[in-house]
């Protein structure tokens, strides 16, 4: 069955970065406001699979050449490896380091390890998510 | 180093996480998996070292001092089977070369065999109860894709029994914890002595003992929550069922020795009673299935659940020497369930087939095959000097003097039915003519045999070095008959 589904793909273009956006809005907002990288991956993956309903899955392929596989194995690299840097430094596993730091455009801003780990979790939600939605559509 | 507790649990995440990347090169996998498991063993044994020599070790997580954060606490209890278990995946993953078959080697077997090790080691480390829950979910989902994978008629329906009853089971755990929270305020499982200690014998207490066990005896196949463990286990393939029968259900065990030494031991009449009830059924109802089937796997399965009664009929007892007696009975049990699922792994290789009426005369061609698992045999029977003795000796000993004779009895018993039944299957299998004179073809098991012969001479090293080990059994023993001892270690009073 061949649709015309011109409105639906033209739309998705348009709102498919303004779900990136709004992700990676909510994904740094995580560290003092609700948020952080869980919801932020959550709604990225939210936005590819809008696309893959409006196109297919070879165009998300071709758009994204990633295997999503991967992503999981680098996202939890990201978190242990931010989990882990405590080892080399001999305080407790898990603990987190932050300063703040004068940036031109941003001011004083402060940066925290956790972020990275934030940044794990984020990879791994869009990695399974969307290596979960790939299996169960293959079979269509 | 103060991390030292965490690279048992860290060593296998990190190479878990490196396997992910390689699906497809089978060698590079089998070399990691191998490397990673024996860093995993010696790691375990330099942090036994350090709780030999300083007491118990804590690492507050992320700097948050306990009973705030995630404390993880190796006490000598949990690192002697922290290492246990280490060494038994390292034995498991080199015995999977040849056995597990290259589908599932390409299919993501090695790095979840690492995750599941992550699991079991966590929840034996862990010293918060929430974050056990967050353990054992991780051992049972890298459970649910070992049951799965390689997707044959048999595992599908199995898989599908085996995650509804976890699912529900954990659910149950969360619950339980809810319920643990609101009592006493606390996650901390040192912390949360503290507070029942105080709180003293409410019943809501003596609920919650039950709703854990309930948990745990599910997980652990108490009677008569085992319904779903002969079915389950005997679905997947040999290596991972060793893997199953010699850590998930221990696992369990240990939860309920943990929570039932550190929380819930102020209503022992009751509980501890209970616990003691069901630890007799349990023995009964693994006898009758041990020596009712006429199949390697089913015979070795139900043999899990015998022993299953056995260490709840120590913590029952709850006196030095039955704690003693579990210890050594646990420690001894894991190490004899996997070489013996290992052993008969290899019995089914040979032969193609599970069902004991159909081999026959394996001693001809495979002589040292069959006198290693005759002698895994009689030390999981627990006879002398062999590793399952001094278990069984403490543990009925400590019945008889605690005036429980009914229950001193039936661990006796159950050991005969042990006995008859592996030696039945030992008959069956290795010296019955076979009935249609068929002879098997040659195969290589070598590279299969090592790593189950290893284990069994470590078994038979533990039981005629029992000498040796029992200063380390002591020292967890105490910690367990006194939680002061626990309790001060991870508040740091």
């Amino acid at each position: 069955m061949k649709t015309n589904d011109v409105i639906f793909q033209t739309v998705a273009k348009v709102v498919f970065f303004m779900i990136i956006f709004f992700a990676v809005h909510l994904f740094f907002a995580g560290h003092y406001y609700p948020g952080g990288g869980f919801v932020g991956g959550l709604l990225t993956s939210g936005a590819l699979v809008l696309l893959l309903l409006a196109f297919d899955m070879k165009t998300v392929q071709r758009g994204f050449p990633v295997d999503f596989k991967w992503l999981i194995g680098i996202g939890l690299l990201f978190s242990i490896g931010t989990a882990a840097g405590s080892l080399l430094f001999n305080v407790p596993f898990f603990t987190h380091a932050y300063n703040y730091f004068q940036l031109p455009l941003f001011g004083k801003t402060s940066l925290h390890t956790a972020m990275l780990f934030d940044l794990g979790v984020y990879l791994v939600v869009i990695g399974v998510t969307m290596t979960i939605i790939q299996t169960i559509g293959e079979s269509e | 180093m103060i991390n030292a507790p965490i690279l048992p649990i860290l060593i296998p995440l990190v190479s878990a996480v490196l396997l992910l990347f390689l699906p497809k090169h089978i060698q590079a996998q089998r070399l990691i998996s191998a490397a990673a498991s024996l860093a995993t063993v010696v790691s375990a044994a330099v942090v036994l070292n350090k709780v030999k020599t300083d007491g118990i070790q804590t690492i507050d997580m992320g700097s948050w001092p306990a009973p705030f954060g995630i404390t993880l606490v190796s006490d000598m209890l949990s690192i002697l089977l922290v290492l246990t278990s280490s060494f038994i995946t390292l034995c498991v993953v080199l015995y999977s070369f040849r056995s597990i078959g290259s589908g599932r080697e390409t299919f993501y077997y090695y790095p979840i065999v690492q995750f599941l090790l992550v699991g079991v080691n966590g929840s034996f480390t862990t010293g918060d109860i929430f974050n056990l829950f967050v353990f054992f979910e991780i051992m049972l989902m890298s459970s649910y894709v070992l049951i799965v994978i390689g997707g044959t008629r048999v595992q599908l329906r199995e898989s599908i029994k085996y995650i509804l009853v976890n699912v529900i089971s954990s659910a149950l755990f969360v619950i339980a914890v809810g319920f643990l929270y609101s009592v006493t305020g606390s996650l901390n499982m040192a912390h949360i002595s503290v507070r029942l200690a105080d709180i003293g014998d409410e019943p809501i207490v003596t609920v919650l003992a039950l709703l854990f066990l309930v948990v745990f005896g599910l997980k652990g196949g108490i009677f008569p929550l085992y319904f779903w463990l002969p079915g389950s286990y005997a679905a997947p393939p040999a290596p991972v069922l060793a893997l199953f029968g010699a850590l998930l259900t221990k696992v369990g065990v240990y939860a309920i020795l943990r929570t039932y030494t550190l929380f819930f031991y102020h209503d022992q009449a009751f509980t501890h009673d209970i616990l003691a009830l069901l630890a007799l059924l349990t023995m009964v109802a693994g006898s009758i299935g041990a020596l009712a089937y006429k199949d390697v796997k089913q015979i070795l399965i139900y043999n899990i659940i015998i022993a299953v009664g056995v260490l709840l009929f120590g913590i029952a007892l709850m006196t030095e020497d039955a704690i003693a007696g579990t210890l050594f009975y646990l420690i001894h049990d894991m190490i004899i369930k996997a070489a013996l699922f290992m052993l008969g792994g290899i019995m089914i290789w040979i032969t193609g087939t599970s069902k004991m009426d159909k081999m026959g005369g394996l001693i001809r061609q495979y002589p040292a095959l069959g006198w290693t698992f005759l002698t895994a045999s009689f030390a999981l029977a627990g006879i002398p000097p062999l590793s399952g003795f001094i278990g069984k000796l403490l543990i009925v000993q400590a019945g008889f003097e605690a005036g429980e004779y009914v229950g001193a009895i039936i661990v006796l018993l159950s050991s005969l039915a042990v006995l008859y039944s592996m030696v039945n299957l030992f008959m069956d299998v290795f010296w019955k003519k076979p009935k249609l004179p068929q002879v098997y073809a040659k195969k290589q098991t070598l590279s299969m045999f090592v790593p189950a012969a290893a284990l069994v001479v470590l078994s038979v090293l533990y039981g005629v070095g029992t000498e040796a080990v029992y200063p380390y059994v002591m020292k967890a023993v105490e910690a367990l008959i006194h939680p002061e001892i626990y309790i001060d270690a991870v508040l740091k009073e």
